[in-house]
C-alpha cells in the first residue's frame, strides 16, 4: 500500500478545481470569528530583510505578543521568524510570552552553499536559542534528479537542529510541477522534517492554494502510511483574511481536526495579522476602522 | 497489523449556517399555462401543488394541463411557426435567443434560488452550474441560428415545425434550455412540458421568454404529469418529440411514435462505470468519484454509479473516499456550504430506500458517514456499497440517488467487459496517467460520453447522449442541431 500512495501522480486541473471548491465555502459569524482568531494564532510573524536591525526585531516581537491591545482576549502569534544573527535579540524580547523563535538557516534564501556552512548556520541559530529552524532545500540538486543529496542534506540539518523543530522550505515556485512538489514533500518528510513549507517569500510565486493542497495531501498520505504527523506552512503572498480562511478550510477538509492548531499549521506572513485584526475589530464594532488604527511593526 | 491511522473531521471548526436569502424572490400563489403568449388556466381548472423537498412546505399551485390544453398549445405553436417564426430571417431568430440568454444571466440569482427551493439541489450547484450553463446553451445556439448551412456543408437545411419537448425533474431549467435553445435556433416552435415535481423554473422561464418579447406561440410551456406528456407525444400535429427521462417512459414514447412521421430523440437512464487505474492521480480521482455520484444527490442520468477500482489501489481509494465523505455536508439546499441537498420527492426517496435495503439483502457492505440530517424533508446519506458484484441488482439498475456500488478489477480487459456489461450506455469515466490507455478505453467503452480524468463536465459545444437503453440522438454541439432540422 505504501509504495502506491507515494507514487501517485498529481493532476493539475483537478487540483485547481478542488481548490476552487474550498474558496466557495461561506464562512460567517461564529465560524468566521473562530477562524480569524485561529489564523492569528498560526502566524509566524516574519522579517527577513537585509536591512533588519535588532531594533526592528524588538519592535516586531512586542507586536507579536500584543497584536492589538484594544481588543481583549486575542491570542499571540505562534512565532517570529528572523535571520540567525537576530535570534538572540528575539529570544530576549519574547521571554515569558510563549511565542517561539524561528530562524531561517542553510544559506537562506538560495541554499547555495557548502554542507559545512549550512550546518554551522543551523548550529548558530539553535545555540542562540531558536526553537524552530526554517531551512531551504537544494532545488538545483532536486531538479537534477539527485534526490539522495537532498535527502541527506535535510537529514544532516535535522540532526544539527537537536530539539528545535525543523521546517523544510521546498521553494515550490522553483519546482516547476505539482508532481515535483509532491516528490519533494516526501523527501523532506522521510528525512525528518517536522514541517514542510512552501516558500522563502523571495521567489514569485510564493505560496499558492494548489501547491499547498498538494503538500497537505502528501502530509496526509505520509500520515496514513506512518502514523506520524507533519506540519504545514504556506509562506509568502497571504496577506488577506479571506484568503487565510480559504487556507484554513482547505486544512479542515483535507487533514481535519488535528491539524487545526499552530502546532501543525502556520502562516508565514508579515502583513496578514493587521488585516485579520481589522476584520475582528469590524465584527466587534460593526464597522471598519482605518488602517492607521493598527500598529505596523 | 497495527491499527491504521485515522483522520478526524468536523469537530474543531464548524461552519456557521450561510443561507442564501429567498426573501426577494417573488413566487405567485398560483401559475397558469403559458400558451400563445398568454397565461391561461387549465380547462376544467385542475391544479397540482409543488412542495419544497427540503422542508415539505407548499411552494405554489400549478395548472394541470389536459388534452385540450395541449391541443391549444400545439395549435398556437403551429400557427406561430407558419405565420411568423419560419418566415423570420435567421439572424432575427438569433436576436431573440440571445435576449433569453442575457435575461437568464440578469435573473440568475432568482433562478438559482427557485431551482434549489423547488428541486432540493444545493444552491452552490444551481448558482454555479445549472443557471450559467442554461444561459450558455442559449448563447451557443443563438450563434448557430444564421449559420446552419455551415453546420451541414453541402446540404440544404429546413426546420421541422412544432417540437414537443418533455423534461425531467433533475435539472429543470437546464433541460428546458437544452431543449428550447436548439429548437428555436433551427427555426422550430415549441411546446414544452416540465416535470410534475419541479414546474417552478420552467414557468419562470416562460415569464422570462415573455419578457424577451418572443412572438406569441413560439414557445408554449405547459405543466402537468404523465397524462399531459402523453397528450403531447400522441398529438398528430407535432413533428418532433424530444424526451429526457426514465427508460420506461422512453420505451412507451418510442412505441407511441412508431409508424408516425415524428422525429424522436430520447435521453434516458444510465449506470455509468467510473474506472480508477492504479496509476491515476488518486486524490483528484477521489474528487471525480464524489462529483460523479453525489452531484445533485445522484439524480443525474450520467452519474458515475458503478465504481471500478484496480485491486492494487483499492484500500487507498476506499480509505480516502471515506475520509472525503466525512467532509460532505448534507442539508439545507439554500445554505451555500451544502454539498448534498434534499432528495427530489418522497417517491424518489422511497425508491432509493428500496435499493438500500436490497443492497444489504444482496450481501454488499453498506457504508454511510455519520452526518446529521434535518428532521423534516427528504434526505438520504451518501452511501457506498462495497463488495458489490455484477449480479447485484444495485449494480444493474439505475438508482438515481447518492448510492455508489464499488467493485474491483485486475486487468484492463476485465474492466472493459464489466463496464459494458449493462443495458445502459450513457457515460463513463476513466482515471489514469497514461494517455494511450485513455484512447484505448474511449474506443471500447460503449457509452455516449467518456470523461478522462474528470467527470460530469458539461458544455454547450459538446454533444451528449447515449447508446442502448440510454436512448439515442445527441443534444449539445453541432450534433444537437441535427435533431431539429431536415437535411435535403
Amino acid at each position: 500500500m505504501a509504495a502506491t500512495l507515494r507514487h501517485t501522480t498529481v493532476d493539475q486541473v483537478g487540483v485547481e478545481e478542488r481548490v476552487s471548491r474550498f474558496t466557495k465555502r461561506s464562512i460567517k459569524n461564529a465560524a468566521k470569528e473562530q477562524g480569524l482568531r485561529l489564523t492569528l494564532s498560526m502566524i509566524d510573524l516574519t522579517t527577513l530583510e537585509g536591512k533588519d536591525t535588532d531594533g526592528k526585531v524588538r519592535q516586531m516581537c512586542y507586536k507579536a505578543a500584543h497584536l492589538h491591545d484594544q481588543l481583549s482576549g486575542l491570542p499571540t502569534v505562534a512565532a517570529v521568524c528572523v535571520y540567525p544573527n537576530h535570534v538572540a535579540t528575539a529570544v530576549n524580547a519574547l521571554k515569558g510570552t510563549g511565542i517561539k523563535v524561528a530562524s531561517v538557516a542553510t544559506a537562506f534564501p538560495s541554499g547555495n552553499s557548502s554542507r559545512e556552512i549550512k550546518l554551522s548556520d543551523t548550529k548558530i541559530a539553535v545555540e542562540a536559542g531558536a526553537d524552530e529552524v526554517d531551512m531551504v532545500i537544494s532545488r538545483g540538486r532536486f531538479l537534477q534528479g539527485d534526490h539522495d543529496f537532498v535527502f541527506d542534506e535535510i537529514a544532516a540539518i535535522k540532526e544539527a537542529c537537536g530539539k528545535a523543530r525543523l521546517k523544510v522550505i521546498l521553494e515550490t515556485g522553483e519546482l516547476c510541477t505539482l508532481d515535483n512538489v509532491r516528490q519533494a514533500s516526501f523527501i523532506a518528510m522521510d528525512a525528518g522534517a517536522d514541517f514542510i513549507k512552501t516558500s522563502t517569500g523571495k521567489i514569485s510565486p510564493a505560496a499558492t492554494m494548489p501547491v499547498t493542497l498538494v503538500m497537505l495531501e502528501a502530509i496526509r498520505d505520509f500520515y496514513y502510511e506512518t502514523g506520524k504527523m507533519v506540519g504545514m506552512k504556506p509562506a509568502g503572498g497571504i496577506s488577506k483574511s479571506k484568503l487565510a480562511l480559504h487556507y484554513l478550510v482547505m486544512v479542515n477538509e483535507t487533514l481535519g481536526d488535528a491539524w487545526l492548531t499552530n502546532e501543525w499549521f502556520r502562516f508565514g506572513a508579515s502583513s496578514l495579522a493587521n488585516d485579520v485584526l481589522m476584520q475582528l475589530a469590524k465584527m466587534k464594532d460593526g464597522r471598519y476602522q482605518g488602517l492607521e488604527y493598527f500598529s505596523k511593526d | 497489523m497495527k491499527e491504521k491511522p485515522q483522520l478526524a473531521f468536523g469537530t474543531a471548526w464548524n461552519y456557521s449556517p450561510a443561507p442564501e436569502s429567498a426573501s426577494n424572490v417573488s413566487i405567485q400563489k398560483e401559475y397558469g399555462l403559458y400558451i400563445n403568449g398568454k397565461w391561461v388556466k387549465a380547462e376544467g381548472g385542475k391544479t397540482f401543488a409543488s412542495e419544497n423537498p427540503a422542508t415539505g412546505e407548499h411552494i405554489a399551485l400549478f395548472a394541470e394541463a389536459s388534452d385540450k390544453d395541449v391541443y391549444k398549445a400545439v395549435k398556437a405553436a403551429r400557427k406561430a411557426y407558419t405565420d411568423v417564426w419560419s418566415k423570420l430571417p435567421a439572424k432575427e431568430r438569433a436576436k431573440y435567443i440571445f435576449r433569453i440568454a442575457r435575461l437568464i444571466q440578469e435573473r440568475a440569482r432568482e433562478f438559482a434560488i427557485c431551482e434549489s427551493m423547488d428541486g432540493g439541489k444545493p444552491i452552490r450547484e444551481s448558482r454555479d452550474i445549472d443557471v450559467p450553463l442554461a444561459a450558455n446553451h442559449f448563447f451557443y445556439y443563438a450563434g448557430w441560428a444564421d449559420k446552419l448551412e455551415y453546420a451541414f456543408p453541402g446540404k440544404k437545411v429546413q426546420s421541422l415545425g412544432v417540437a414537443g419537448q418533455i423534461i425531467p425533474w433533475n435539472f429543470p431549467l437546464l433541460m428546458a434550455a437544452w431543449k428550447i435553445a436548439p429548437a428555436l435556433a433551427c427555426g422550430n416552435t415549441v411546446v414544452l412540458k416540465s416535470a410534475e415535481t419541479t414546474p417552478l423554473t420552467a414557468i419562470k422561464l416562460a415569464e422570462l421568454i415573455h419578457d424577451a418579447g418572443l412572438p406569441a406561440g413560439v414557445v408554449n410551456i405547459v405543466t402537468g404529469a404523465g397524462a399531459t406528456g402523453a397528450a403531447l407525444v400522441n398529438h398528430p400535429d407535432v413533428d418532433k418529440i424530444a424526451f429526457t427521462g426514465s427508460t420506461n417512459v422512453g420505451k412507451i414514447i418510442q412505441k407511441a411514435v412508431a409508424g408516425t412521421n415524428k422525429k424522436v430523440t430520447l435521453e434516458l437512464g444510465g449506470k455509468a462505470a467510473n474506472i480508477i487505474f492504479d496509476d491515476a492521480p488518486i486524490d483528484q480521482a477521489i474528487e471525480g468519484i464524489i462529483n460523479g455520484i453525489f452531484f445533485n444527490q445522484g439524480h443525474v442520468c450520467c452519474a458515475g454509479s458503478r465504481l471500478f477500482v484496480q485491486e492494487s489501489v483499492y484500500d487507498v481509494v476506499i480509505q480516502k473516499l471515506k475520509d472525503r465523505m466525512a467532509t460532505l455536508r448534507v442539508g439545507d439546499p439554500l445554505d451555500k456550504n451544502t454539498d448534498i441537498g434534499a432528495i427530489n420527492s418522497k417517491e424518489q426517496l422511497a425508491t432509493i430506500e428500496k435499493y438500500l435495503k436490497l443492497g444489504v439483502e444482496e450481501g454488499a457492505a453498506i457504508y454511510q458517514p455519520e452526518c446529521v440530517l434535518p428532521k423534516k424533508g427528504n434526505w438520504c446519506r451518501p452511501t457506498l456499497f462495497l463488495e458489490a458484484s455484477q449480479s447485484h441488482r444495485i449494480v444493474q439498475e439505475e438508482i438515481f440517488g447518492p448510492v455508489l456500488a464499488v467493485q474491483t478489477f485486475r486487468t484492463i480487459d476485465e474492466v472493459i467487459e464489466k463496464a459494458n456489461n449493462t443495458p445502459f450506455g450513457l457515460s463513463a469515466g476513466v482515471w489514469t496517467d497514461k494517455g494511450s490507455r485513455i484512447f484505448n478505453l474511449t474506443t471500447k467503452l460503449r457509452a455516449g460520453v467518456v470523461w478522462a480524468n474528470t467527470y460530469n463536465k458539461f458544455d454547450p459545444t459538446s454533444p451528449f447522449g447515449g447508446y442502448k437503453e440510454s436512448g439515442f440522438g445527441r443534444e449539445g454541439g453541432i450534433h444537437g442541431l441535427g435533431a431539429y432540422v431536415k437535411l435535403i
